[in-house]
């Protein structure tokens, strides 16, 4: 039996608006930028959801309806479900409706999709425990397959899953980690006892993600047949781990591209052949015997060529905003301020760090991209003055900062 | 490739950056073995042995005298004993009538002119033996004369030299939308070449600053932001005033500096005056030489708040002096520099509010500086060079069709 893996990461942060000097220690809204405004949220929210969340999760329903073999695996970040609850409930029940069919499996993550794991072990496991709550609330489901944000993943990370009771995680297939093993199978992570870890095949994944509408690419038009084939030509492989960003349909990749319509294509082409079907994550580590062990010990990501975390830690302003953020802590934790809490734990997004890379800023590229910010430099400001006013609304709490 | 090049200053005998650019770019053509002659409408030492430097001598003329800068009067020698002090215009004609007639004994494959001052010259060579033309446009009257419709007369050369020119090159896309917006010029005729600045032409620091009261300061925790210009509406100081104003509000010990003379340096005083910070900002006049580096030196954040400026080298001259620059958007120097803070001239609350995150963060700093000096090391005129060789072939070869 060969299996095609299909994850999906859902999310969106509270990006910073443009908060100045003068707006520190006086006005404490962070996140609401006016209209028109670059880093406009509700005004991303619903582009995004017309161009990528509502038209995707209707072929993906269609799919589910049509193809009793097919599944996926979805992760909602819980900041992206607080601003669908809020600004676009649409949205929020179109993906009610694909996990109400039992076929669509929903993965655990913080809350905040934040990096806190490498911070603060307890304030991980309350935003875990967060997600679980509101996943819980709005799917009734409750998880047993974990990924940590931006797939960081190393023996700690795969060790403390074990710990918390999930049966699988999920990890980058890095070559220099994997070694001579192919992703294409199940492996145990080292030092564990039933866990399982599942490895993203970033070489198909990315042909869907980063180059399926480049027309460069030498193997441009990608056709769902064509892919099929290609997965169907490693003869032992068990499992094609499939993981990508949910917006990569409608929105990194248009819908102009014909990326809808190789996503609708794909079951039936794969399912053509006798033997193939498609799992959830949890399926795939219950069902599939692990071939070996899998030993990582420095933290591997999903992003840049590096597959580190320097994309959101390798410069000095990065390294400086997130120190300091968690700096305050405890004093945060200590002020049972709901509001000061929560605004803390949004600036911990891991996408406000990733603003302030200034690795490929020179090639202006994927990290521009993604940047509502003109510079690196830029989103630095907005958020250090956001930080200072955390600790403005600390000091005027009576904090000894 | 023999190129006749015409300009109105070299150094040392320049009053400020065309003569320097010309310098410079002309030393990198001939490292590319372009073969220069160099006409200038003076006669002077200037030591320069890549090119043939030639004085645009009347017939009549024994002698011209510089009064001391490139835009002022020029005292004429004549053979009878005559002397005539001259003004603009006058010399623009004598050098166009002086050129046009060296030019018939002379061999070349192109003109190659930069700024109004010389174009009527190189019109005056194309008529009369078809040569195809390049003007270089340093600046447009538009811009010298701060936005404002300048002088009709100037507009007049320009437009109608442009008009005629084979290739217009343009040191920005600023100035490039300049020429479009303010003569009509197709754009597909106007080529745009950025300035530079060759490693060599910094003098280094000599370890002793004359600024010993503002070194005193710094060492008491105070932060010195300066600007070096000429203190015209150009260059948009006023709005830096009003910001410097802000900043002081938030952060008392901070020092302006203000490099430089023009007509609005009475006005300028007054103002920081009647702002209140007269104890905060600093007016030093026109400095060259070391006083001029160590003006650099002593700051932690040199800014350039220009209301339009065709190119602007001096960002990266701070740079070369390893201080991070903020500048204004309306500027040429933006379209290339990338390791600084960007603001538009006429938002004070954000030039302030970027001063002051600049001036309280050293994670903001240190990580500009690193950016800075990066971007900085492989700085110089030789790709700019090629770009202006690769259009010399292009003439030539079509000329030969």
């Amino acid at each position: 039996m060969k299996s095609i893996v299909l994850y999906l990461h859902v999310h969106q942060p509270y990006r910073v608006r443009h908060y100045t000097a003068f707006d520190t220690g006086v006005n404490h809204n962070y996140f609401a930028a006016g209209p028109g405004e670059r880093e406009n949220n509700v005004e991303i929210l619903n582009k995004v959801a017309h161009k990528s969340y509502l038209p995707t999760n209707k072929v993906l329903l269609k799919l589910l309806k049509k193809y009793p073999e097919f599944k996926l695996s979805l992760s909602i970040s819980g900041v992206v479900l607080e601003q669908l609850e809020s600004w676009s409930p649409k949205v929020l029940a179109s993906f009610q409706e694909l996990v109400a069919t039992g076929r669509v499996e929903l993965v655990s993550e913080t809350y905040h999709h934040s990096l806190a794991f490498f911070y603060s072990r307890s304030e991980f496991e309350t935003q875990v425990q967060m997600h679980r709550d509101i996943i819980k609330r709005l799917f009734g489901h409750e998880p047993k397959s974990f990924r940590n944000t931006e797939l960081a993943y190393n023996n700690d990370v795969a060790k403390w899953a074990e710990d918390a009771g999930y049966k699988v995680i999920l990890a980058e297939g890095w070559d220099p980690v994997l070694g001579w093993r192919s992703p294409n199978y199940v492996y145990n992570p080292v030092n564990t006892n039933s866990i399982k870890v599942l490895l993203k095949n970033y070489r198909v994944s990315d042909d869907i993600a980063f180059r399926f509408g480049n027309h460069d690419w030498p193997e441009w038009p990608l056709t769902a047949d064509k892919f099929s084939h290609w997965l169907s030509e490693d003869g032992d492989a068990t499992n094609f781990d499939l993981f990508m960003d949910y917006e990569t349909f409608g929105e990194h990749q248009w819908e102009e591209s014909g990326i809808l319509e190789f996503l609708n294509n794909l079951p039936k082409e794969w399912l053509k052949t006798e033997g193939h079907d498609f799992k959830t994550v949890t399926e795939a580590a219950e069902n599939i015997e692990a071939v070996g062990t899998f030993d990582c010990p420095n933290t591997v990501t999903w992003a840049d060529t590096e597959r580190d975390l320097s994309a959101w830690l390798g410069n000095g302003m990065q390294k400086q905003s997130i120190e300091s953020l968690y700096g305050l802590e405890r004093l945060i934790l200590d002020s049972n301020d709901w509001d000061l809490i929560e605004d803390w734990r949004k600036l911990q997004t891991s996408d406000h760090f990733y603003y302030m890379c200034v690795k490929y800023f020179n090639d202006g590229d994927i990290h521009a991209y993604f940047s509502p910010y003109e510079t690196p430099y830029d989103a630095y400001i907005n958020f250090i003055n956001a930080y200072h006013d955390l600790k403005s609304r600390l000091l005027s709490k009576g904090a000894d900062l | 490739m023999k190129v006749l090049m015409l300009g109105w200053e070299l150094p040392p005998h320049n009053s400020g950056g065309l003569g320097v650019a010309c310098y410079q770019m002309c030393r990198a053509l001939a490292k590319k073995d372009i073969d220069l002659d160099f006409i200038l409408p003076y006669k002077a030492e200037h030591n320069i042995g890549f090119m043939k430097v030639i004085a645009a001598q009347p017939v009549d003329v024994t002698e011209i005298i510089q009064s001391g800068i490139a835009y002022d009067s020029y005292k004429y020698i004549y053979f009878d004993g005559r002397e005539e002090w001259k003004d603009l215009y006058s010399q623009v004609k004598y050098y166009e009538h002086a050129v046009a007639n060296m030019a018939q004994k002379m061999q070349f494959d192109i003109v190659h002119a930069h700024d109004w001052l010389t174009f009527r010259a190189a019109l005056r060579i194309k008529q009369q033996q078809n040569v195809p033309i390049i003007l270089h446009v340093h600046s447009v009257e538009s811009d010298r004369a701060g936005g404002r419709y300048g002088n009709p007369l100037v507009r007049e050369i320009e437009e109608l030299s442009l008009m005629q020119a084979d290739t217009v090159i343009a040191v920005s896309q600023h100035t490039k939308n300049a020429i479009i917006r303010d003569y009509h010029i197709p754009a597909d005729k106007i080529e745009v070449v950025h300035n530079s600045i060759d490693p060599d032409a910094i003098i280094p620091l000599d370890g002793n600053n004359d600024y010993h009261y503002l070194a005193q300061l710094k060492t008491n925790g105070w932060k010195i932001v300066s600007s070096i210009n000429r203190l015209t509406v150009q260059k948009g100081l006023v709005n830096f005033l009003y910001a410097a104003r802000q900043v002081v509000d938030k952060l008392p010990k901070t020092m302006f500096l203000i490099v430089g003379s023009g007509e609005q340096y009475n006005e300028l005083v007054s103002l920081s005056a009647e702002l209140g910070i007269g104890a905060n900002v600093m007016f030093t006049g026109f400095l060259r030489g070391k006083e001029w580096r160590d003006s650099f030196d002593i700051s932690d954040l040199f800014v350039m708040p220009s209301v339009s400026e065709p190119f602007g080298l001096s960002p990266l001259e701070a740079g070369m002096y390893g201080v991070p620059s903020l500048i204004s958007k309306q500027t040429g120097i933006s379209e290339v520099l990338r390791s600084c803070l960007k603001v538009d001239f006429w938002d004070i609350n954000e030039m302030a509010n970027k001063m002051i995150s600049f001036l309280i963060e050293p994670a903001l700093e240190n990580e500009l500086k690193w950016q800075l000096a990066d971007e900085l090391s492989g700085i110089g005129w030789e790709m700019s060079a090629g770009k202006i060789k690769d259009l010399y072939h292009h003439h030539a070869a079509r000329v030969a069709v």
